[in-house]
């Protein structure tokens, strides 16, 4: 007979610690500019809610609620970290050379918006599939 | 900062490194591997306090990202010593006891 397992308490937690999580890992990101934080350890944060939730339910799940190919996710990565350079070579500056400027949106009001976070977005995406590729190959020992 | 909350912070430095080395004791001599892993569990706790007691001398706050950090982690780590203990496995494909199961 199967021993059957009670993991109400893990699972019910997980759905909340899992956005809390998620919603610290975006504050580092976007606050990278000006407190700690940044792509890499946000990138690391929002692995670490994805293995959350396969740990506390199975990878199964995960595939089913991220429908996300995590090579192609890498792929994108890797086009904004190399292809924010030469959108700076466009504007008539040096190769990596950031920028910034002021745009008025309707509900933030003056906002400046910078090139180094399109980069940081690359730094992002390719320390979350890389995170999440190596934690599902090693899990798949069937 | 006067000398009333300087003192009074490293006496509670020094208290909470105490009973750190009191959880690695525990961690050292631990007879199960069940006593380690609460030891580790703890230890996260206590690393926490630390860092909110340096930060609070060197008057900073940019290391109070730094101690949620170290509270994930240990929950995620905890949790993953608990799931191997009681299961073998960490990362299951798919869940043992389905509803359509048994």
């Amino acid at each position: 007979m199967r021993k059957q397992d009670n993991d109400v308490i893990l699972r019910s937690m997980t759905l909340v610690i899992f956005f809390i999580i998620l919603t610290f890992s975006f504050a580092l990101f976007f606050g990278g500019h000006y407190t700690p934080g940044g792509g890499f350890v946000g990138g690391l944060m929002t692995a670490a809610a994805l293995i959350l939730i396969i740990i506390a339910y199975d990878m199964k799940t995960l595939k089913e609620a991220v429908s996300i190919d995590f090579k192609k996710l890498l792929n994108v990565g890797l086009i904004f970290a190399i292809g924010m350079p030469f959108v700076s070579m466009l504007f008539g500056k040096n190769f990596f050379q950031h920028f910034h400027t002021y745009i008025d949106i309707p509900v933030f009001g003056k906002t400046s918006l910078h090139t180094a976070v399109l980069f940081d977005l690359g730094v992002y995406l390719i320390v979350v599939s890389v995170t999440l590729i190596i934690i599902l190959t090693i899990g798949e020992n069937e | 900062m006067t000398m009333f909350i300087k003192i009074i912070l490293l006496t509670s430095l020094i208290i909470v490194c105490i009973s750190m080395i009191g959880i690695i004791y525990r961690l050292i001599v631990g007879p199960t591997v069940h006593d380690r892993v609460v030891g580790l569990d703890a230890l996260g706790i206590t690393l926490m306090a630390i860092i909110a007691l340096i930060s609070m001398v060197l008057d900073t706050k940019y290391f109070l990202v730094v101690i949620l950090l170290i509270g994930i982690l240990a929950f995620i780590g905890t949790i993953s010593f608990a799931k191997f203990l009681e299961k073998g496995v960490i990362i299951e494909h798919e869940r043992s006891n389905s509803e359509h199961r048994d």
